[in-house]
Protein backbone atom coordinates (compact mmCIF):
# COMPACT_ATOMS: atom_id res chain seq x y z
CA UNK A 1 0.00 0.00 0.00
CA UNK A 2 3.01 2.23 -0.22
CA UNK A 3 2.72 2.53 -3.99
CA UNK A 4 0.89 5.84 -3.74
CA UNK A 5 3.76 7.65 -2.07
CA UNK A 6 6.23 5.89 -4.34
CA UNK A 7 4.70 7.21 -7.52
CA UNK A 8 4.64 10.79 -6.33
CA UNK A 9 8.22 10.70 -5.21
CA UNK A 10 9.63 8.96 -8.22
CA UNK A 11 11.24 11.27 -10.79
CA UNK A 12 9.46 11.83 -14.10
CA UNK A 13 11.16 9.66 -16.77
CA UNK A 14 12.81 11.42 -19.65
CA UNK A 15 10.68 11.76 -22.83
CA UNK A 16 11.04 9.02 -25.42
CA UNK A 17 13.35 9.88 -28.30
CA UNK A 18 13.19 6.78 -30.44
CA UNK A 19 14.47 6.41 -33.98
CA UNK A 20 11.36 6.50 -36.22
CA UNK A 21 10.59 3.59 -38.54
CA UNK A 22 12.15 4.17 -41.97
CA UNK A 23 9.98 3.89 -45.08
CA UNK A 24 12.36 3.13 -47.95
CA UNK A 25 9.41 1.97 -50.08
CA UNK A 26 8.07 5.50 -50.17
CA UNK A 27 11.29 6.83 -51.68
CA UNK A 28 11.20 4.17 -54.35
CA UNK A 29 7.58 5.09 -55.13
CA UNK A 30 8.46 8.78 -55.36
CA UNK A 31 11.25 7.99 -57.82
CA UNK A 32 9.01 5.80 -60.00
CA UNK A 33 6.18 8.33 -60.02
CA UNK A 34 8.64 11.14 -60.73
CA UNK A 35 9.92 9.37 -63.83
CA UNK A 36 6.38 8.63 -65.05
CA UNK A 37 5.29 12.25 -64.56
CA UNK A 38 8.38 13.48 -66.38
CA UNK A 39 7.59 11.15 -69.29
CA UNK A 40 3.99 12.39 -69.38
CA UNK A 41 4.99 16.08 -69.33
CA UNK A 42 7.56 15.39 -72.03
CA UNK A 43 4.81 13.82 -74.13
CA UNK A 44 2.50 16.79 -73.60
CA UNK A 45 5.17 19.29 -74.58
CA UNK A 46 6.90 17.58 -77.47
CA UNK A 47 4.15 15.66 -79.26
CA UNK A 48 2.85 17.79 -82.13
CA UNK A 49 -0.50 15.96 -82.19
CA UNK A 50 -1.64 17.95 -79.15
CA UNK A 51 -1.48 21.19 -81.09
CA UNK A 52 -1.98 23.25 -77.94
CA UNK A 53 -2.10 26.65 -79.58
CA UNK A 54 -4.92 25.53 -81.86
CA UNK A 55 -6.80 23.92 -78.98
CA UNK A 56 -6.65 26.95 -76.73
CA UNK A 57 -7.63 29.15 -79.63
CA UNK A 58 -10.71 27.04 -80.42
CA UNK A 59 -11.99 25.96 -77.02
CA UNK A 60 -13.40 29.36 -75.99
CA UNK A 61 -15.13 30.27 -79.26
CA UNK A 62 -18.81 31.31 -79.18
CA UNK A 63 -20.26 28.00 -80.49
CA UNK A 64 -18.33 26.13 -77.80
CA UNK A 65 -19.53 28.54 -75.14
CA UNK A 66 -23.08 28.01 -76.35
CA UNK A 67 -22.50 24.29 -76.10
CA UNK A 68 -21.21 24.82 -72.57
CA UNK A 69 -24.38 26.70 -71.63
CA UNK A 70 -26.43 23.90 -73.17
CA UNK A 71 -24.55 21.28 -71.17
CA UNK A 72 -25.02 23.17 -67.92
CA UNK A 73 -28.72 23.79 -68.61
CA UNK A 74 -29.20 20.14 -69.51
CA UNK A 75 -27.43 19.03 -66.33
CA UNK A 76 -29.52 21.29 -64.11
CA UNK A 77 -32.86 20.52 -65.77
CA UNK A 78 -32.26 16.77 -65.92
CA UNK A 79 -31.26 16.77 -62.24
CA UNK A 80 -34.30 18.83 -61.27
CA UNK A 81 -36.54 16.31 -63.04
CA UNK A 82 -34.51 13.44 -61.63
CA UNK A 83 -34.55 14.58 -58.00
CA UNK A 84 -38.18 15.72 -57.82
CA UNK A 85 -39.53 12.71 -59.67
CA UNK A 86 -37.11 10.48 -57.77
CA UNK A 87 -38.48 11.66 -54.41
CA UNK A 88 -42.03 10.97 -55.63
CA UNK A 89 -41.11 7.51 -56.90
CA UNK A 90 -39.29 6.70 -53.63
CA UNK A 91 -42.27 7.77 -51.53
CA UNK A 92 -44.55 5.71 -53.75
CA UNK A 93 -42.24 2.76 -53.28
CA UNK A 94 -42.48 3.05 -49.49
CA UNK A 95 -46.23 3.67 -49.51
CA UNK A 96 -48.73 1.28 -47.99
CA UNK A 97 -50.70 1.41 -51.22
CA UNK A 98 -49.78 -1.71 -53.25
CA UNK A 99 -50.71 -0.05 -56.56
CA UNK A 100 -48.33 2.86 -56.00
CA UNK A 101 -45.65 0.41 -54.93
CA UNK A 102 -46.11 -1.59 -58.11
CA UNK A 103 -46.03 1.44 -60.41
CA UNK A 104 -42.90 2.69 -58.69
CA UNK A 105 -41.21 -0.68 -58.99
CA UNK A 106 -42.03 -0.92 -62.71
CA UNK A 107 -40.73 2.59 -63.33
CA UNK A 108 -37.43 1.93 -61.60
CA UNK A 109 -37.10 -1.40 -63.33
CA UNK A 110 -37.55 0.04 -66.82
CA UNK A 111 -35.36 3.10 -66.50
CA UNK A 112 -32.55 1.30 -64.77
CA UNK A 113 -32.57 -1.55 -67.27
CA UNK A 114 -32.21 0.58 -70.42
CA UNK A 115 -28.82 2.24 -70.98
CA UNK A 116 -28.89 6.03 -71.09
CA UNK A 117 -27.38 6.19 -74.54
CA UNK A 118 -30.11 3.90 -75.93
CA UNK A 119 -32.73 5.88 -74.04
CA UNK A 120 -31.46 9.16 -75.45
CA UNK A 121 -31.55 7.89 -79.04
CA UNK A 122 -34.98 6.29 -78.45
CA UNK A 123 -36.43 9.55 -77.12
CA UNK A 124 -34.92 11.44 -80.04
CA UNK A 125 -36.89 9.17 -82.37
CA UNK A 126 -40.21 9.17 -80.53
CA UNK A 127 -41.47 11.51 -83.23
CA UNK A 128 -41.88 8.39 -85.37
CA UNK A 129 -44.73 7.23 -83.10
CA UNK A 130 -46.72 10.44 -83.11
CA UNK A 131 -46.65 13.43 -85.37
CA UNK A 132 -48.41 15.43 -82.71
CA UNK A 133 -48.72 14.94 -78.98
CA UNK A 134 -52.11 15.98 -77.67
CA UNK A 135 -53.81 15.93 -74.32
CA UNK A 136 -57.50 15.25 -73.78
CA UNK A 137 -59.90 12.34 -73.36
CA UNK A 138 -58.03 9.06 -73.86
CA UNK A 139 -59.34 6.74 -76.62
CA UNK A 140 -61.58 9.53 -77.89
CA UNK A 141 -61.72 8.21 -81.46
CA UNK A 142 -62.55 4.70 -80.33
CA UNK A 143 -65.24 6.00 -77.97
CA UNK A 144 -66.62 8.15 -80.79
CA UNK A 145 -66.71 5.14 -83.10
CA UNK A 146 -68.57 3.20 -80.42
CA UNK A 147 -71.37 5.76 -80.49
CA UNK A 148 -71.32 6.00 -84.28
CA UNK A 149 -69.53 9.33 -84.47
CA UNK A 150 -66.67 9.39 -86.91
CA UNK A 151 -63.55 11.38 -86.16
CA UNK A 152 -64.76 12.35 -82.70
CA UNK A 153 -61.98 14.27 -80.99
CA UNK A 154 -61.84 15.55 -77.45
CA UNK A 155 -58.43 17.14 -77.15
CA UNK A 156 -57.50 20.11 -75.09
CA UNK A 157 -54.14 21.07 -76.46
CA UNK A 158 -51.24 19.58 -78.31
CA UNK A 159 -47.96 20.27 -79.99
CA UNK A 160 -45.92 18.90 -82.80
CA UNK A 161 -43.84 15.99 -81.57
CA UNK A 162 -41.29 16.54 -84.28
CA UNK A 163 -40.64 20.05 -83.06
CA UNK A 164 -40.69 19.36 -79.36
CA UNK A 165 -39.30 15.88 -78.95
CA UNK A 166 -36.23 16.26 -81.06
CA UNK A 167 -33.06 17.63 -79.67
CA UNK A 168 -32.90 19.33 -76.34
CA UNK A 169 -36.24 18.26 -74.83
CA UNK A 170 -35.78 14.65 -75.86
CA UNK A 171 -32.31 14.61 -74.34
CA UNK A 172 -33.52 16.31 -71.18
CA UNK A 173 -36.38 13.84 -70.75
CA UNK A 174 -34.19 10.83 -71.43
CA UNK A 175 -31.59 11.91 -68.89
CA UNK A 176 -34.11 13.23 -66.32
CA UNK A 177 -36.41 10.21 -66.38
CA UNK A 178 -33.52 7.80 -66.16
CA UNK A 179 -31.99 9.82 -63.34
CA UNK A 180 -35.28 9.70 -61.43
CA UNK A 181 -35.01 5.92 -61.24
CA UNK A 182 -31.57 6.12 -59.66
CA UNK A 183 -32.53 9.00 -57.39
CA UNK A 184 -35.55 7.02 -56.22
CA UNK A 185 -33.25 4.30 -54.94
CA UNK A 186 -31.03 6.86 -53.23
CA UNK A 187 -33.95 8.65 -51.60
CA UNK A 188 -35.46 5.36 -50.51
CA UNK A 189 -32.21 4.33 -48.84
CA UNK A 190 -32.07 7.76 -47.18
CA UNK A 191 -35.59 7.53 -45.82
CA UNK A 192 -34.98 4.02 -44.56
CA UNK A 193 -31.80 5.13 -42.82
CA UNK A 194 -33.79 7.36 -40.46
CA UNK A 195 -34.41 5.67 -37.12
CA UNK A 196 -37.88 4.14 -36.78
CA UNK A 197 -38.18 5.87 -33.40
CA UNK A 198 -38.37 9.24 -35.16
CA UNK A 199 -41.53 8.28 -37.00
CA UNK A 200 -42.98 6.74 -33.85
CA UNK A 201 -42.31 9.84 -31.79
CA UNK A 202 -43.91 12.01 -34.46
CA UNK A 203 -46.89 9.67 -34.72
CA UNK A 204 -47.33 9.76 -30.97
CA UNK A 205 -47.49 13.55 -31.23
CA UNK A 206 -50.38 13.18 -33.65
CA UNK A 207 -48.63 14.34 -36.82
CA UNK A 208 -49.91 13.13 -40.17
CA UNK A 209 -47.98 10.87 -42.52
CA UNK A 210 -47.15 13.76 -44.87
CA UNK A 211 -46.08 16.03 -42.03
CA UNK A 212 -43.81 13.35 -40.62
CA UNK A 213 -42.22 12.79 -43.99
CA UNK A 214 -41.77 16.47 -44.78
CA UNK A 215 -40.70 17.80 -41.40
CA UNK A 216 -39.08 14.89 -39.60
CA UNK A 217 -37.93 12.12 -41.91
CA UNK A 218 -36.84 13.84 -45.14
CA UNK A 219 -34.68 16.52 -43.46
CA UNK A 220 -32.81 13.76 -41.64
CA UNK A 221 -32.66 11.59 -44.74
CA UNK A 222 -31.05 14.51 -46.60
CA UNK A 223 -27.80 13.87 -44.78
CA UNK A 224 -27.68 10.43 -46.37
CA UNK A 225 -29.16 11.54 -49.70
CA UNK A 226 -26.93 14.55 -50.44
CA UNK A 227 -23.51 12.91 -50.95
CA UNK A 228 -24.70 10.36 -53.54
CA UNK A 229 -26.81 13.08 -55.18
CA UNK A 230 -23.65 15.14 -55.62
CA UNK A 231 -22.06 12.14 -57.31
CA UNK A 232 -25.15 11.74 -59.48
CA UNK A 233 -24.93 15.39 -60.52
CA UNK A 234 -21.31 14.98 -61.52
CA UNK A 235 -22.16 11.80 -63.42
CA UNK A 236 -25.05 13.65 -65.08
CA UNK A 237 -22.77 16.46 -66.19
CA UNK A 238 -20.66 13.88 -67.97
CA UNK A 239 -23.63 11.92 -69.30
CA UNK A 240 -24.96 15.01 -71.06
CA UNK A 241 -22.35 14.18 -73.68
CA UNK A 242 -24.58 11.22 -74.62
CA UNK A 243 -27.25 13.51 -76.04
CA UNK A 244 -24.84 14.33 -78.87
CA UNK A 245 -26.38 11.18 -80.34
CA UNK A 246 -30.02 12.35 -80.06
CA UNK A 247 -28.75 14.58 -81.66
CA UNK A 248 -28.56 17.75 -79.63
CA UNK A 249 -26.29 20.39 -81.11
CA UNK A 250 -26.30 22.90 -78.24
CA UNK A 251 -24.09 20.70 -76.12
CA UNK A 252 -20.42 20.93 -75.25
CA UNK A 253 -19.13 17.63 -76.58
CA UNK A 254 -21.10 17.93 -79.84
CA UNK A 255 -19.62 21.36 -80.47
CA UNK A 256 -16.05 20.34 -79.67
CA UNK A 257 -16.38 17.28 -81.88
CA UNK A 258 -17.81 19.44 -84.67
CA UNK A 259 -14.78 21.70 -84.57
CA UNK A 260 -12.52 18.65 -84.64
CA UNK A 261 -14.33 17.14 -87.61
CA UNK A 262 -14.35 20.41 -89.53
CA UNK A 263 -10.66 21.18 -89.03
CA UNK A 264 -9.38 17.58 -89.02
CA UNK A 265 -7.80 18.38 -85.65
CA UNK A 266 -9.85 15.73 -83.81
CA UNK A 267 -7.45 14.87 -81.02
CA UNK A 268 -6.85 18.37 -79.62
CA UNK A 269 -10.59 18.88 -79.36
CA UNK A 270 -10.99 15.62 -77.40
CA UNK A 271 -8.32 16.91 -75.04
CA UNK A 272 -10.25 20.17 -74.82
CA UNK A 273 -13.34 18.14 -73.86
CA UNK A 274 -11.34 16.47 -71.08
CA UNK A 275 -10.20 19.83 -69.75
CA UNK A 276 -13.70 21.32 -69.86
CA UNK A 277 -15.26 18.38 -68.03
CA UNK A 278 -12.42 18.40 -65.49
CA UNK A 279 -13.04 22.07 -64.77
CA UNK A 280 -16.84 21.77 -64.48
CA UNK A 281 -16.61 18.70 -62.27
CA UNK A 282 -14.16 20.42 -59.95
CA UNK A 283 -16.58 23.33 -59.51
CA UNK A 284 -19.36 20.88 -58.65
CA UNK A 285 -17.14 19.15 -56.10
CA UNK A 286 -16.72 22.43 -54.23
CA UNK A 287 -20.50 22.97 -54.26
CA UNK A 288 -21.05 19.47 -52.94
CA UNK A 289 -18.76 20.14 -50.01
CA UNK A 290 -20.80 23.15 -48.86
CA UNK A 291 -24.13 21.37 -49.36
CA UNK A 292 -23.04 18.45 -47.22
CA UNK A 293 -21.89 20.80 -44.52
CA UNK A 294 -25.26 22.56 -44.49
CA UNK A 295 -27.28 19.38 -44.15
CA UNK A 296 -25.27 17.95 -41.30
CA UNK A 297 -26.86 20.59 -39.04
CA UNK A 298 -27.27 19.24 -35.55
CA UNK A 299 -24.91 16.49 -36.61
CA UNK A 300 -21.71 18.53 -36.40
CA UNK A 301 -18.70 16.31 -36.66
CA UNK A 302 -18.22 16.14 -32.91
CA UNK A 303 -21.94 15.83 -32.21
CA UNK A 304 -22.12 13.05 -34.75
CA UNK A 305 -19.26 11.22 -33.13
CA UNK A 306 -20.93 11.65 -29.76
CA UNK A 307 -24.22 10.29 -31.03
CA UNK A 308 -22.40 7.31 -32.47
CA UNK A 309 -20.62 6.84 -29.16
CA UNK A 310 -23.89 7.00 -27.30
CA UNK A 311 -25.31 4.33 -29.58
CA UNK A 312 -22.37 2.07 -28.93
CA UNK A 313 -22.41 2.44 -25.17
CA UNK A 314 -26.18 2.11 -25.00
CA UNK A 315 -25.89 -1.17 -26.82
CA UNK A 316 -23.23 -2.21 -24.37
CA UNK A 317 -25.84 -1.86 -21.64
CA UNK A 318 -24.88 1.50 -20.24
CA UNK A 319 -25.39 4.98 -21.60
CA UNK A 320 -23.00 7.70 -22.57
CA UNK A 321 -25.00 10.66 -21.50
CA UNK A 322 -21.70 12.17 -20.45
CA UNK A 323 -20.65 12.11 -24.05
CA UNK A 324 -23.55 14.35 -24.89
CA UNK A 325 -22.30 17.11 -22.67
CA UNK B 1 -58.16 1.67 -7.24
CA UNK B 2 -57.28 -0.35 -10.28
CA UNK B 3 -59.74 -3.08 -10.90
CA UNK B 4 -58.51 -6.10 -12.70
CA UNK B 5 -62.01 -7.35 -13.33
CA UNK B 6 -64.16 -5.14 -15.46
CA UNK B 7 -67.52 -6.13 -16.85
CA UNK B 8 -66.91 -6.88 -20.50
CA UNK B 9 -68.46 -4.42 -22.89
CA UNK B 10 -68.92 -1.70 -20.33
CA UNK B 11 -67.91 1.51 -22.02
CA UNK B 12 -66.00 3.95 -19.91
CA UNK B 13 -67.30 7.45 -20.40
CA UNK B 14 -65.66 10.71 -19.71
CA UNK B 15 -68.02 11.19 -16.81
CA UNK B 16 -67.12 8.16 -14.73
CA UNK B 17 -63.57 9.31 -14.05
CA UNK B 18 -61.93 6.44 -15.91
CA UNK B 19 -59.20 7.60 -18.25
CA UNK B 20 -58.00 4.30 -19.65
CA UNK B 21 -60.00 1.10 -19.79
CA UNK B 22 -58.54 -1.98 -21.39
CA UNK B 23 -60.63 -5.08 -21.82
CA UNK B 24 -59.17 -8.43 -22.75
CA UNK B 25 -56.43 -6.94 -24.92
CA UNK B 26 -54.64 -9.52 -27.05
CA UNK B 27 -51.68 -8.83 -29.28
CA UNK B 28 -49.56 -11.18 -31.34
CA UNK B 29 -46.46 -10.63 -33.43
CA UNK B 30 -46.71 -13.39 -36.01
CA UNK B 31 -47.26 -16.59 -34.07
CA UNK B 32 -45.97 -15.17 -30.79
CA UNK B 33 -48.70 -13.97 -28.49
CA UNK B 34 -47.30 -11.06 -26.50
CA UNK B 35 -50.45 -9.93 -24.71
CA UNK B 36 -52.85 -12.59 -23.55
CA UNK B 37 -55.86 -10.74 -22.36
CA UNK B 38 -54.99 -7.61 -20.41
CA UNK B 39 -57.69 -5.95 -18.34
CA UNK B 40 -57.00 -2.74 -16.58
CA UNK B 41 -58.49 0.54 -15.57
CA UNK B 42 -56.71 3.79 -14.85
CA UNK B 43 -58.72 6.59 -13.31
CA UNK B 44 -58.26 10.24 -14.09
CA UNK B 45 -55.33 11.78 -12.23
CA UNK B 46 -53.95 8.41 -11.28
CA UNK B 47 -50.35 7.28 -11.72
CA UNK B 48 -50.28 3.64 -12.77
CA UNK B 49 -46.93 1.83 -12.77
CA UNK B 50 -46.38 -1.21 -14.96
CA UNK B 51 -43.74 -3.56 -13.66
CA UNK B 52 -42.45 -6.83 -14.97
CA UNK B 53 -39.51 -8.70 -16.42
CA UNK B 54 -38.39 -7.78 -19.93
CA UNK B 55 -40.45 -9.49 -22.57
CA UNK B 56 -43.51 -9.52 -20.35
CA UNK B 57 -45.41 -7.28 -22.79
CA UNK B 58 -45.58 -4.08 -20.75
CA UNK B 59 -44.05 -1.87 -23.44
CA UNK B 60 -46.18 -3.47 -26.12
CA UNK B 61 -49.29 -2.83 -24.05
CA UNK B 62 -48.28 0.80 -23.61
CA UNK B 63 -47.83 1.16 -27.37
CA UNK B 64 -51.26 -0.32 -27.93
CA UNK B 65 -52.84 2.48 -25.91
CA UNK B 66 -51.94 5.09 -28.53
CA UNK B 67 -52.34 2.64 -31.40
CA UNK B 68 -48.67 2.46 -32.31
CA UNK B 69 -49.45 -1.25 -32.24
CA UNK B 70 -52.74 -2.66 -33.50
CA UNK B 71 -54.37 -5.02 -31.06
CA UNK B 72 -55.76 -8.35 -32.28
CA UNK B 73 -58.62 -8.68 -29.82
CA UNK B 74 -60.23 -6.75 -27.00
CA UNK B 75 -60.95 -3.06 -26.58
CA UNK B 76 -58.95 -0.07 -25.39
CA UNK B 77 -60.78 3.09 -24.47
CA UNK B 78 -59.19 6.38 -23.53
CA UNK B 79 -61.52 8.90 -21.92
CA UNK B 80 -64.43 6.78 -23.08
CA UNK B 81 -63.35 6.76 -26.69
CA UNK B 82 -62.43 3.55 -28.49
CA UNK B 83 -58.84 3.76 -29.78
CA UNK B 84 -58.19 3.14 -33.46
CA UNK B 85 -61.66 1.88 -34.30
CA UNK B 86 -65.23 3.02 -34.47
CA UNK B 87 -68.02 0.73 -33.41
CA UNK B 88 -71.01 0.96 -35.71
CA UNK B 89 -73.85 -1.53 -35.80
CA UNK B 90 -71.90 -4.01 -33.71
CA UNK B 91 -69.02 -3.94 -36.18
CA UNK B 92 -65.58 -2.40 -35.84
CA UNK B 93 -64.44 0.00 -38.54
CA UNK B 94 -60.79 0.97 -38.83
CA UNK B 95 -60.20 4.66 -38.36
CA UNK B 96 -58.52 6.78 -40.99
CA UNK B 97 -54.95 7.89 -40.44
CA UNK B 98 -56.15 11.41 -39.70
CA UNK B 99 -58.62 10.36 -37.00
CA UNK B 100 -55.99 8.22 -35.31
CA UNK B 101 -53.63 11.21 -35.35
CA UNK B 102 -56.32 13.29 -33.67
CA UNK B 103 -56.71 10.66 -30.94
CA UNK B 104 -52.96 10.50 -30.42
CA UNK B 105 -52.74 14.23 -29.83
CA UNK B 106 -54.52 13.73 -26.52
CA UNK B 107 -52.02 11.07 -25.46
CA UNK B 108 -48.44 12.07 -24.77
CA UNK B 109 -45.70 9.49 -25.00
CA UNK B 110 -42.13 9.42 -23.72
CA UNK B 111 -39.75 6.80 -25.09
CA UNK B 112 -36.86 4.92 -23.58
CA UNK B 113 -34.47 6.23 -26.26
CA UNK B 114 -35.89 9.82 -26.13
CA UNK B 115 -36.44 9.93 -29.93
CA UNK B 116 -35.92 13.67 -30.07
CA UNK B 117 -35.69 15.15 -33.55
CA UNK B 118 -31.91 15.60 -33.94
CA UNK B 119 -32.12 18.28 -36.65
CA UNK B 120 -34.14 20.63 -34.43
CA UNK B 121 -33.18 22.59 -31.33
CA UNK B 122 -34.82 21.81 -28.00
CA UNK B 123 -37.24 24.68 -28.55
CA UNK B 124 -38.12 23.55 -32.07
CA UNK B 125 -38.63 19.99 -30.83
CA UNK B 126 -41.23 21.19 -28.35
CA UNK B 127 -42.91 23.81 -30.57
CA UNK B 128 -43.11 21.70 -33.73
CA UNK B 129 -46.20 19.57 -33.14
CA UNK B 130 -48.54 22.31 -31.84
CA UNK B 131 -47.74 24.40 -34.92
CA UNK B 132 -48.03 21.56 -37.42
CA UNK B 133 -51.31 20.38 -35.97
CA UNK B 134 -52.64 23.90 -36.50
CA UNK B 135 -53.28 24.49 -32.83
CA UNK B 136 -51.09 27.48 -32.34
CA UNK B 137 -49.31 30.17 -34.27
CA UNK B 138 -45.57 29.92 -34.38
CA UNK B 139 -44.90 32.74 -31.93
CA UNK B 140 -47.40 31.48 -29.35
CA UNK B 141 -46.11 27.94 -29.63
CA UNK B 142 -42.55 29.12 -29.14
CA UNK B 143 -43.47 31.08 -26.04
CA UNK B 144 -45.25 28.12 -24.54
CA UNK B 145 -42.44 25.77 -25.54
CA UNK B 146 -39.96 28.02 -23.77
CA UNK B 147 -42.17 28.01 -20.67
CA UNK B 148 -42.43 24.21 -20.77
CA UNK B 149 -38.68 23.84 -21.07
CA UNK B 150 -38.32 26.25 -18.17
CA UNK B 151 -40.65 24.02 -16.20
CA UNK B 152 -38.50 20.92 -16.78
CA UNK B 153 -35.46 22.95 -15.75
CA UNK B 154 -33.99 23.57 -19.20
CA UNK B 155 -34.74 27.27 -19.61
CA UNK B 156 -31.11 27.85 -20.59
CA UNK B 157 -30.95 25.12 -23.24
CA UNK B 158 -33.58 26.34 -25.68
CA UNK B 159 -31.17 26.67 -28.60
CA UNK B 160 -29.27 23.43 -28.03
CA UNK B 161 -29.54 20.51 -30.39
CA UNK B 162 -30.29 17.10 -28.80
CA UNK B 163 -26.75 15.98 -29.62
CA UNK B 164 -25.46 18.71 -27.30
CA UNK B 165 -27.57 17.61 -24.32
CA UNK B 166 -27.04 14.88 -21.76
CA UNK B 167 -29.36 11.91 -21.67
CA UNK B 168 -31.28 13.28 -18.71
CA UNK B 169 -31.68 16.65 -20.39
CA UNK B 170 -32.82 15.00 -23.60
CA UNK B 171 -35.45 13.01 -21.78
CA UNK B 172 -36.72 16.15 -20.07
CA UNK B 173 -37.00 17.86 -23.48
CA UNK B 174 -38.94 14.78 -24.65
CA UNK B 175 -41.35 15.18 -21.72
CA UNK B 176 -41.80 18.87 -22.53
CA UNK B 177 -42.42 17.95 -26.16
CA UNK B 178 -45.18 15.55 -25.17
CA UNK B 179 -46.70 18.10 -22.77
CA UNK B 180 -46.80 20.73 -25.52
CA UNK B 181 -49.79 18.94 -27.05
CA UNK B 182 -51.61 19.36 -23.72
CA UNK B 183 -52.44 15.67 -23.41
CA UNK B 184 -54.91 14.26 -20.93
CA UNK B 185 -52.84 11.12 -20.55
CA UNK B 186 -49.08 10.54 -20.51
CA UNK B 187 -47.44 7.24 -21.36
CA UNK B 188 -43.86 6.62 -20.20
CA UNK B 189 -41.99 3.71 -21.74
CA UNK B 190 -39.05 3.00 -19.41
CA UNK B 191 -38.11 6.68 -19.40
CA UNK B 192 -35.00 6.23 -17.26
CA UNK B 193 -33.67 2.91 -18.52
CA UNK B 194 -31.24 4.46 -21.01
CA UNK B 195 -29.83 6.93 -18.49
CA UNK B 196 -26.72 6.95 -16.37
CA UNK B 197 -27.65 6.30 -12.74
CA UNK B 198 -26.82 9.84 -11.63
CA UNK B 199 -29.17 11.32 -14.27
CA UNK B 200 -32.21 9.22 -13.37
CA UNK B 201 -33.19 11.51 -10.52
CA UNK B 202 -33.68 14.65 -12.58
CA UNK B 203 -36.11 12.87 -14.92
CA UNK B 204 -38.03 11.24 -12.06
CA UNK B 205 -38.32 14.65 -10.37
CA UNK B 206 -40.02 16.08 -13.45
CA UNK B 207 -42.37 13.09 -13.51
CA UNK B 208 -43.19 13.47 -9.81
CA UNK B 209 -43.95 17.12 -10.45
CA UNK B 210 -46.33 16.12 -13.24
CA UNK B 211 -48.03 13.58 -11.01
CA UNK B 212 -48.54 16.20 -8.31
CA UNK B 213 -50.24 18.41 -10.89
CA UNK B 214 -52.79 15.68 -11.41
CA UNK B 215 -51.65 14.31 -14.76
CA UNK B 216 -52.91 10.81 -15.54
CA UNK B 217 -49.83 8.71 -16.17
CA UNK B 218 -49.04 5.14 -17.12
CA UNK B 219 -45.39 4.40 -16.43
CA UNK B 220 -43.50 1.32 -17.50
CA UNK B 221 -40.54 1.34 -15.17
CA UNK B 222 -37.98 -0.59 -13.21
CA UNK B 223 -37.76 2.17 -10.61
CA UNK B 224 -39.40 0.46 -7.64
CA UNK B 225 -38.80 3.51 -5.50
CA UNK B 226 -40.72 5.73 -7.91
CA UNK B 227 -43.59 3.25 -8.08
CA UNK B 228 -43.81 3.11 -4.30
CA UNK B 229 -43.56 6.83 -3.79
CA UNK B 230 -45.60 8.25 -6.66
CA UNK B 231 -47.70 5.39 -7.98
CA UNK B 232 -51.39 5.13 -7.11
CA UNK B 233 -51.56 1.66 -8.50
CA UNK B 234 -49.11 -0.98 -9.54
CA UNK B 235 -49.60 -3.67 -12.16
CA UNK B 236 -47.21 -6.57 -12.30
CA UNK B 237 -47.13 -8.24 -15.69
CA UNK B 238 -45.43 -11.42 -16.75
CA UNK B 239 -45.67 -13.42 -19.94
CA UNK B 240 -48.45 -11.28 -21.39
CA UNK B 241 -50.83 -11.37 -18.45
CA UNK B 242 -51.47 -9.22 -15.40
CA UNK B 243 -50.18 -11.35 -12.54
CA UNK B 244 -50.91 -9.03 -9.69
CA UNK B 245 -52.13 -5.52 -9.10
CA UNK B 246 -52.97 -3.22 -6.27
CA UNK B 247 -51.62 -0.38 -4.18
CA UNK B 248 -47.85 -0.14 -4.85
CA UNK B 249 -46.78 -0.28 -1.20
CA UNK B 250 -48.98 -3.27 -0.61
CA UNK B 251 -47.77 -5.21 -3.67
CA UNK B 252 -44.11 -4.37 -3.10
CA UNK B 253 -44.20 -5.19 0.62
CA UNK B 254 -46.42 -8.27 0.43
CA UNK B 255 -46.43 -9.78 -3.05
CA UNK B 256 -48.92 -12.61 -3.18
CA UNK B 257 -47.83 -14.30 -6.32
CA UNK B 258 -44.63 -16.30 -6.67
CA UNK B 259 -43.65 -14.63 -9.91
CA UNK B 260 -44.02 -11.20 -8.34
CA UNK B 261 -41.93 -12.32 -5.38
CA UNK B 262 -39.22 -13.69 -7.67
CA UNK B 263 -39.11 -10.50 -9.71
CA UNK B 264 -39.07 -8.15 -6.72
CA UNK B 265 -36.35 -10.23 -5.09
CA UNK B 266 -34.17 -9.57 -8.14
CA UNK B 267 -34.76 -5.84 -8.51
CA UNK B 268 -34.99 -4.70 -4.90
Amino acid sequence: MSSETDTTERARPEPIQAVPVRHPGRWVAVAVIGVLVAMFVHLLVTNKAFNWAFMVDEMFRPPIMEGLRGTLALTVLAMVIGVSLGVVVAIMRLSENPILRGVSWAYTWFFRAVPRLVLAILFGNLGILWARIEFGLPFDRQIGALFGVNDFEARLFGFSALEILTGFVAGMLALGLSEAAYMAEIVRAGIQSVDEGQTEAAQALGLSRTQILRRIVLPQAMRVIIPPTGNETIAMLKDTSLVAFVPVSTELFFQLKAVGNRTFQVFPMYVAACLWYLLLTSVLLVGQYYLERHFSKGFGKSAQAKIRLRGITAEAGGSASEAGR
Amino acid sequence: MTQVTTPAGAAGTAGDGVMVRAEQVHKSFGSVEVLKGIDLEVRSGEVCCLLGPSGSGKSTFLRCINHLEKINAGRIRVDGELIGYRERGGKLHEMREKEIATQRRAIGMVFQRFNLFPHMTALQNVAEAPVLSGRERKAAARDRAAALLQRVGLGDKLGNYPGQLSGGQQQRVAIARALAMQPKLMLFDEPTSALDPELVGEVLDVMKDLARDGMTMIVVTHEIGFAREVGDSLIFMDDGVVVESGAPREVIANPRHDRTKAFLAKVL
